[in-house]
């Protein structure tokens, strides 16, 4: 192992975040702090994954979109980011993509996607 | 003034903080940096310390620099380079210096060989506008335009810029932020980006523009004492 992926293994070791297995397709609820002035809270943000970007390393994101108000909103995240208090996968959707980015120019019926009912979950590394 | 240090550079990452910022970093690490000769008043004309990074091996290691690496009792360095210093802060040659040299959170200028960008077009070298896209323009888009006047001065300027060689320059960065200075790995890291490749060697000093810090180690951050113990009967082998 190089230094810089050692430093990266090492880090995100440190920050110690359990990220669930989700992919593309499924719809995820993020808690995002949020700071305002001097008390923080923490925010839902609740929509479906359109993608995944750079693996599970220190540099990974993903991004989730989500209508609000009749208006399509997306917001990419750092997967490793200190501001995130957790991620839960609310439902796990098919779907032949790794990008959705179908998904932009869709709405209503046809940006549905069909709920994959035969996820396995990952077995855990001991 | 305080010595420099010369690091190579591994790469970039970035680090999370506990308030949710993120900064990008780049990795430098600090290989068996020695001082390998003192520049003194009374011989030099002027106060400087040579250091040596790296491990080179002994057999492509010429002959004269050979003897010049006995002579301070050091295994031959792959880099060298001299740092100058103020008379009191001279450091022995033999001693080993540590990443932390630099406080964290100090400002430093690092200077490397920036990447060769081979030929290139008066767009990408100055950032020149090109011609126009349509409105008669043919073939030459990325032309520089014009270079001079008329008859009178009825030449080009020296200097004036044009498409030529780009990169593989020596490059300065000035007042980039130390993040974290670990002594044990020999490991510093330094928010933004270097000069250079992958692999490339850098040197790195306090930074000019910036006050010093009161509490950074001087004359330098040097290894207890065990370390340049222990040197000297490798180096005897060279």
């Amino acid at each position: 192992m190089n230094l810089i992926a050692q430093l990266e293994a090492e880090q995100i070791a440190a920050l110690g975040k359990d990220i669930p297995d989700f992919k593309a397709g499924d719809t995820i609820r993020v808690g995002f702090k949020v700071t305002e002035g001097t008390r923080s809270r923490v925010q839902n943000y609740e929509g479906v994954c359109i993608s995944r970007k750079n693996g599970k390393g220190i540099s990974g994101s993903f991004t989730v979109r989500k209508i609000s108000f009749g208006e399509g909103v997306e917001r990419v995240f750092p997967l490793h980011s200190t501001n995130i208090e957790y991620i839960e996968v609310v439902r796990r959707g098919r779907v032949r993509r790794a990008k959705l980015y179908y998904l932009r120019s869709r709405r209503g019926k046809s940006a549905r996607i069909a709920e994959d009912s035969t996820y396995k979950p990952l077995k855990a590394k001991s | 003034m305080r010595s420099g240090i010369i690091a190579k550079k591994v790469g970039m990452t970035r680090v999370f903080m506990e308030d949710g910022k993120q900064i990008p970093v780049t990795v430098l690490q600090l290989e068996n940096l020695q001082v390998v000769a003192q520049r003194t008043a009374e011989d030099n004309g002027y106060t400087a310390v040579q250091l040596g990074a790296g491990t080179a091996k002994v057999k492509r290691t010429s002959k004269a620099m050979r003897g010049h690496f006995a002579k301070a009792n050091v295994e031959p360095k792959r880099k060298v380079a001299e740092f100058r210093v103020a008379p009191e802060n001279m450091i022995e040659v033999g001693a080993e210096i540590t990443a932390e040299h630099y406080n964290e959170g100090q400002y430093v200028d690092v200077s490397g060989i920036s990447i060769g960008k081979g030929f290139q077009g008066g767009m990408k070298r100055w950032n020149f506008g090109g011609l126009r896209a349509t409105h008669g323009v043919s073939i030459s888009h990325r032309s520089h335009g014009s270079t001079g006047q008329c008859q009178n001065p009825g030449k080009v300027f020296k200097g004036k810029k044009m498409a030529g060689h780009m990169g593989a320059a020596r490059v300065t960065t000035q007042n980039l932020q130390v993040v974290k200075a670990d002594a044990d790995r020999g490991i510093l890291m330094i928010k933004g980006a270097v000069p250079g490749s992958k692999g490339g060697w850098v040197t790195v000093k306090d930074a000019v523009k910036k006050p010093l810090p009161d509490d950074v180690p001087t004359p330098a951050g040097l290894r207890a004492t065990a370390a340049p113990a222990e040197a000297p009967a490798e180096g005897g082998e060279a």
